[in-house]
């Protein structure tokens, strides 16, 4: 119930009871190094506390130490430095057979020479489970990842998409405390992709288990988890709930990979007006003292556009440059101040503008953020 | 046939010949299938045919056809039954059972060790391996009588140890045979097998150690599957020629246990008898094909019905 411990999680896109938490799951990690022969270095002191049965996402640019993280914590490679606990016990030097957790490989890593029903009944059989509950536990994973029919093919006779979902319900089936899933559904078609995001958090909240989920997709990480962490060359950048990382990115590295475009450095603040090259904004709150230059965010989807500026709002005149379509939302490119400016409506039918109209650009002093460069 | 020129439908001709590809490929095949016609299913066809022959006052085959040199074989003779040809090929089947069964206990470390070495020292590794197989079987033979004759130091430790009487040799004996067969055929268990460690993909070990395998029980369903299709390669390349095997038994055996490779020699050699020897080598070849076909068997059954290429 470390879900709704805080009032501002009560903003999760998707809410979902969570009935049973093992406390076996909780995993702390302390000051984690890991460096690989030469200098690269893949974890440069990670420390992470990940509550029991939460879902916890990594999110991070390729090569930032996603599968490495993952990887100590299935026990697959050793830290150079650090400790790693799982359900308050110690695990740093146990060998991964003795821990609770399963992964799901970014790789999938399945084993050629077995069917799509043994390799998915194998860790079942490590674990000396009996057969007929086996099957039963098989057969009902089957139907979770819908590939029911296709038990008795060799794992070499299928699609990718279809190789992905039986290394999830490979993991899956041994229902761990700890569930390590590395990309596991960005070989899906979109369908199957949101229907299995929805199913697998149900699985995780009605199973207690803590998921540590890794992907490149943020929206995928904003629906699915409850805390984010946000990693940069080995280094945690920022950690919280999706709509903090979302609204509240702690520095620029975290904004543009949250997906959001509209960042100009800073080139002087007073009091509460800020100036950068599209002009001179006003901000909700003068800067906290101590604190001076940065980069400044605005939320595309803030923006407002009209013939008009609206009341106690910051006004710009801007160009539309380039309008894309995209259903339910219409996205801007705008120039403003010779800057390129994205906004983003929301379709409600409102008349469209047109390439070429000069238009009004509205801000409200609250939506004029400051952050780290 | 060059009809194309005076067709009006040059295309519908050209579909009833042979296409310009399946004519260069007939060329291109040509010699292999002479090759393999002149070189191996005649012998094998004359081969069959003398087994099927009766001996002559020399040795040599004649008519009629019979099934004497089979008889003969299965140890009937003048002084009626004696059991001692039935020995010679239960003991080639033994020995090869036991020197194919050592070959991979040495052979298996070793590939997985090199497999493992530096990139540079690989290589070297290799040709460590494979090197001594470059020189004649037969000399190889009398380097190991060498080492193993009385009064040579391996002679010495065995006797300090009592496993040899004083002033005996580790030399002639079945000892001596099967580690010069071990010797002998180590390089062709050890290549298919470095193969197979080479490109062993350990993700496949990690996910089995990751679901619940101890580290025993990630070679068994991991490593081993993976390295199926080299061991039965090597268990190919070494069983078929050792239960042939004629120059080391005799040599290091002293001649004392015949092998069935020593008695289809004999028979040819000494001018004995052809018919029996050409029976001897038939079956042989009987055993060898029954051999192929028990291990396509068992490496489909392991390998979880794929196919294992032999
Ligand atoms: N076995 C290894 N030997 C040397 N360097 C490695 C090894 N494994 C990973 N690295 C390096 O460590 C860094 C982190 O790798 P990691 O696989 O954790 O990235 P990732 O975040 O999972 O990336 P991606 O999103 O592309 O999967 C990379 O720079 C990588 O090159
Ligand atoms: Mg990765």
């Amino acid at each position: 119930m470390t879900a709704s411990a805080t009032p501002t999680d009560a903003a999760q896109p998707t809410e979902i009871d969570n009935a049973s938490v093992r406390d076996a799951s909780a995993i702390t990690l302390r000051n984690l190094h890991k460096r690989f022969s030469g200098d690269a270095i893949a974890l440069d002191g990670v420390d992470l506390e990940i509550r029991a049965g939460e879902f916890f996402t990594l999110l991070g640019p390729s090569g930032c130490g996603k599968t490495t993280l993952l990887r100590l914590l299935a026990g697959l490679e050793a830290p150079n430095e650090g400790s790693l606990t799982i359900g308050g016990k110690d695990v740093t030097e146990t060998p991964p057979h003795l821990r609770s957790v399963n992964t799901v490989f970014q790789s999938y890593a399945l084993f050629p020479h077995l069917s799509v029903h043994d390799n998915i009944a194998f860790g079942l059989r490590m674990k000396g489970i009996p057969a007929a509950e086996r099957e039963r536990r098989v057969q009902e994973i089957a139907d979770f990842i819908k590939l029911g029919s296709l038990l008795e093919r060799r794992v070499n006779q299928l699609s990718g998409g279809q190789r992905q979902r039986i290394a999830l319900a490979r993991a899956l089936v041994c229902e761990p405390d700890v569930l390590l899933l590395d990309e596991p559904l960005s070989a899906l078609d979109a369908g199957l992709r949101t229907q299995l995001q929805v199913e697998l958090q149900r699985t995780q909240k009605r199973l207690g288990m803590t998921f540590v989920f890794v992907t490149h997709d943020q929206d995928e990480a904003m629906v699915m988890s409850d805390r984010i962490a946000v990693l940069d060359s080995g280094i945690i950048q920022q950690v919280g709930p999706p709509h903090e990382v979302y609204e509240r990115p702690i520095n620029a590295f975290v904004a543009r990979f949250m997906g959001h475009v509209n960042l100009f450095d800073i080139q002087g603040i007073h009091d509460v007006t800020v100036t950068t090259a599209l002009g001179e904004l006003a901000m909700e709150a003068p800067l906290q003292p101590g604190k001076h230059g940065g980069v400044m965010l605005i939320r595309q989807e803030v923006i407002e556009l009209g013939p008009t500026v609206s009341e106690g709002y910051n006004g710009l005149d801007g160009v539309v440059k380039e309008r894309h379509y995209r259903g339910s939302r219409i996205e801007y490119r705008l120039e403003v101040n010779g800057q390129p400016l994205m906004a983003t409506a929301s379709n409600l039918g409102q008349r469209l503008y047109a390439v070429g109209d000069r238009i009004k650009v509205s801000i409200h002093p609250e939506d004029v953020v400051r952050i780290e460069a | 046939m060059n009809h194309t020129s005076e067709s009006p439908y040059p295309l519908a001709r050209h579909s009833h010949s042979m296409s310009p590809d399946t004519r260069h490929l007939l060329w291109s095949v040509a010699p292999g299938v002479a090759w393999i016609v002149i070189f191996l299913v005649l012998p094998s066809l004359y081969l069959i045919g003398v087994a099927f022959m009766t001996n002559g006052p020399y040795g040599q085959p004649q008519m009629p056809l019979s099934l004497d040199a089979f008889r003969q074989l299965a140890g009937f003779g003048f002084l009626g039954w004696s059991p001692g040809n039935l020995y010679t090929l239960l003991r080639s089947l033994w020995q090869t059972l036991v020197a194919t069964g050592l070959v991979i206990l040495v052979a298996y470390p070793l590939a997985y060790y090199i497999s493992t070495c530096r990139d540079k020292l690989r290589p070297i590794m290799l040709l460590a391996v494979v090197v001594p197989s470059w020189t004649n079987q037969v000399i190889r033979a009398f380097g190991w009588m060498n080492l193993l004759s009385p009064g040579t130091p391996l002679a010495d430790a065995a006797q300090a140890l009592g496993l040899i009487g004083p002033n005996m040799g580790l030399y002639p004996s079945n000892f001596a045979v099967t580690l010069g067969l071990i010797y002998n055929f180590l390089p062709f268990m050890v290549l298919p097998l470095y193969a197979a460690f080479e490109k062993l993909d350990m993700a496949l070990v990690e996910a089995a150690r990751d679901l619940y395998a101890s580290p025993v029980r990630a070679f068994w369903h991991a490593v081993f599957p993976q390295t199926l299709s080299g061991l039965l390669a090597g268990t190919v390349l070494v069983s078929i020629p050792a239960f042939g095997m004629y120059v080391i038994p005799e040599l290091l055996g002293g001649g004392k246990a015949m092998m069935l490779g020593n008695l289809v020699a004999n028979q040819f050699s000494g001018g004995s008898n052809w018919p029996l020897g050409a029976a001897g080598a038939l079956i042989m070849l009987v055993a060898t094909f029954g051999g192929l076909y028990a291990m396509r068997k068992v490496g489909k059954r392991l390998g979880g019905g794929e196919e294992v290429v032999i």
